[in-house]
């Protein structure tokens, strides 16, 4: 009973945000819930399937990079359709990246996924004519539910618009995968994050749903991806660099896996983390580092694992 | 003959696992394999299950060539199996344990956005094995929280949720008390019996066990058959009580 409280409290919050908080503050908001959307696939994978992947930042690449180039070169501003485009596009990448990867698992497959990872960062910056190199390309403002909003300046659409549009992604990602994760098919990806051989025995084909899982997860990666390049207005190789793809990785640590909604409540938590820290203090990734060594030693569950444990602090039978 | 296997042999480099091993399983036979250690009885299994390619030798379950053909297939083809070591789902409940089984079976398990806890089939088949099994009151109990006992109930009642045709059971006492051995046979059988299984063929170390349950007992020593016979059969056999069972039974 209190999840739905406590959902339908940060629902209103979150409807009410543009219209109390400074704008400052709503454009924070666009880059997490970006992220929500990203982290929702990855946790399907890190979670709920048991692989972790280090090269993800690949597919928030191909997302952003699919916005800029239909909306800088090919003239498609319908955020209705780059969004899909996007999920398409990493659809299309995934598919053989992740047939291959699936077939490792643990350090091997994290490997591999980083390697991915790097030759798309590699092609990014090299091949200049068509990406733009290191100074990547723009993102123009992509329109929504039919509309320019050519009335409203650029600070107005983000906080306005561009909010509720993202925050609609958002829930929708977020409801889609609520499901996945209740089906069949999620009760699938759990027998094989815990253990694969039993997984086998009952016939359930594990390379197979892993695969299914990477290719989920990188829709998610790409949709959060072409969201997150709208805010900046340029998208650039760093977007699929190794340290992004540690950063989603961190926040889902962050937050705690074992959660669904543990990465979410990571990426608010590092987006503001993020900005208070980098305010006072330049070297921000000290104080992160020390963040990450402490929840992996003192709170493997993350931050939603330590308000489990306050919620419930006397084990009560479950047979 | 639901499974038959030719003359198996299993090389591992130069050493000699199986070596021109044959048997048979008809309709409703309860059979044990017994030998000591490294007569080749887990790799028997593991050719029996599709899991090894035998080396040279053929296995036909249902009259289909399986040598090698993997679990998977396995499975559907109607050949289910328990492990020697435990083998649960730590974080997951009694019922989905069970649920992932009944989904494996149906065909089920690709639909992404169908609600599991919908799905009636699924769970009054999950609950009908629970009950079998006498894990109904542990329904909601997470896999890792069990006894021993249970969680080696629940790993054989996996796979009788596959409703399997053929079972095999490797070692399905094994790390569980003496007083609790007889009680899950019990329950095995008793479920057997219900889901209509066609034959069991299992892999035991316990010969009151082997003696008190099997319609036919099979001997493996270095690699090859000792013996292939009834249980009174095998007790007469004093060079295979001698070399396997280890002492006369009465």
């Amino acid at each position: 009973m209190r999840t739905p409280v406590v959902l339908s409290l940060v629902g209103i919050a979150f409807l009410g945000l543009p219209l109390l908080a400074p704008a400052y503050y709503v454009t924070l908001m666009l880059p997490f819930m970006a992220y929500g959307v990203v982290l929702l696939g990855l946790n399907l994978l890190f979670g709920y399937t048991g692989l972790v992947s280090f090269g993800h930042a690949l597919f928030i690449g191909i997302g952003a990079y699919t916005g800029a180039v239909l909306t800088t070169h090919l003239g498609v501003r319908h955020m209705e359709l780059i969004l899909p485009a996007a999920a398409l596009a990493a659809a299309v990448v995934a598919a053989p990246v992740g047939a291959l990867c699936v077939r490792y698992v643990k350090i091997y497959f994290g490997m591999l996924t980083l390697a991915f990872g790097m030759v798309f960062y590699t092609f990014l910056l090299k091949f200049y004519k068509l990406t733009g190199g290191d100074e990547g390309m723009r993102m123009l403002r992509p329109d929504l539910l039919g509309s320019e909003w050519t009335t409203f300046s650029k600070t107005a659409y983000l906080i306005g618009p561009y909010y509720y549009f993202s925050l609609a992604v958002l829930v929708v990602a977020t409801l889609l995968m609520w499901r996945i994760v209740r089906s069949p098919f999620g009760l699938c990806l759990k027998t094989i994050r815990d253990n694969p051989l039993k997984a086998e025995s009952l016939g359930v084909s594990v390379p197979r749903y892993r695969w299914y899982a990477f290719m989920i997860s990188a829709v998610y990666a790409a949709v959060g991806g072409a969201l997150l390049a709208t805010p900046t207005g340029n998208v650039d190789p760093t977007l699929a660099y190794w340290t992004h793809s540690g950063n989603i990785v961190f926040m889902v640590l962050l937050g705690g896996f074992s959660s669904f909604f543990g990465p979410l409540l990571g990426a608010f938590v590092f987006i503001f983390l993020q900005d208070t820290v980098m305010s006072v203090f330049p070297y921000w990734r000290l104080i992160f580092g020390a963040v990450l060594a402490f929840i992996v030693i003192f709170a493997p569950g993350g931050l939603m694992g330590l308000f489990a444990r306050r919620r419930r602090p006397v084990e009560v039978s479950r047979a | 003959m639901i499974l038959e296997a030719r003359d198996i042999r299993k090389l591992y480099g130069a050493y000699v696992a199986l070596d021109g091993v044959s048997l048979s399983i008809r309709e409703g036979e309860f059979v044990s394999i017994i030998g000591p250690n490294g007569a080749g009885k887990s790799t028997l299994i593991n050719v029996l299950t599709g899991v090894l390619q035998p080396s040279a030798g053929s296995v036909r379950f249902k009259g289909k060539d399986i040598g090698g053909i993997g679990t998977v297939a396995l499975t559907r083809l109607g050949m289910a199996r328990s492990f020697q070591l435990v083998q649960v789902f730590a974080e997951l409940t009694v019922l989905e344990t069970l649920q992932a089984a009944v989904i494996s079976r149906l065909g089920r398990g690709a639909r992404l956005f169908a609600s599991l806890a919908g799905d009636r089939q699924v769970q009054a088949e999950a609950l009908e094995i629970a009950s079998l099994f006498g894990l109904s009151d542990k329904a909601h109990a997470l896999a890792r929280e069990l006894p021993q006992g249970d969680k080696k109930l629940l790993d054989v009642a996996s796979a009788f949720a596959l409703r399997p045709e053929i079972i095999l059971l490797d070692e399905p006492t094994s790390g569980v008390s003496t007083a609790d051995k007889h009680a899950i046979m019990e329950i095995l059988v008793g479920a057997a019996k219900r889901i209509g299984l066609r034959a069991i063929i299992q892999v035991e170390h316990d010969m009151d066990i082997v003696f008190g349950y099997s319609d036919r007992i099979i001997a493996l020593h270095q690699g090859k058959v000792l013996a292939d016979a009834t249980p009174a059969q095998i007790q007469a056999d004093a060079r295979v009580v001698d070399m396997v069972v280890g002492r006369r039974r009465h």
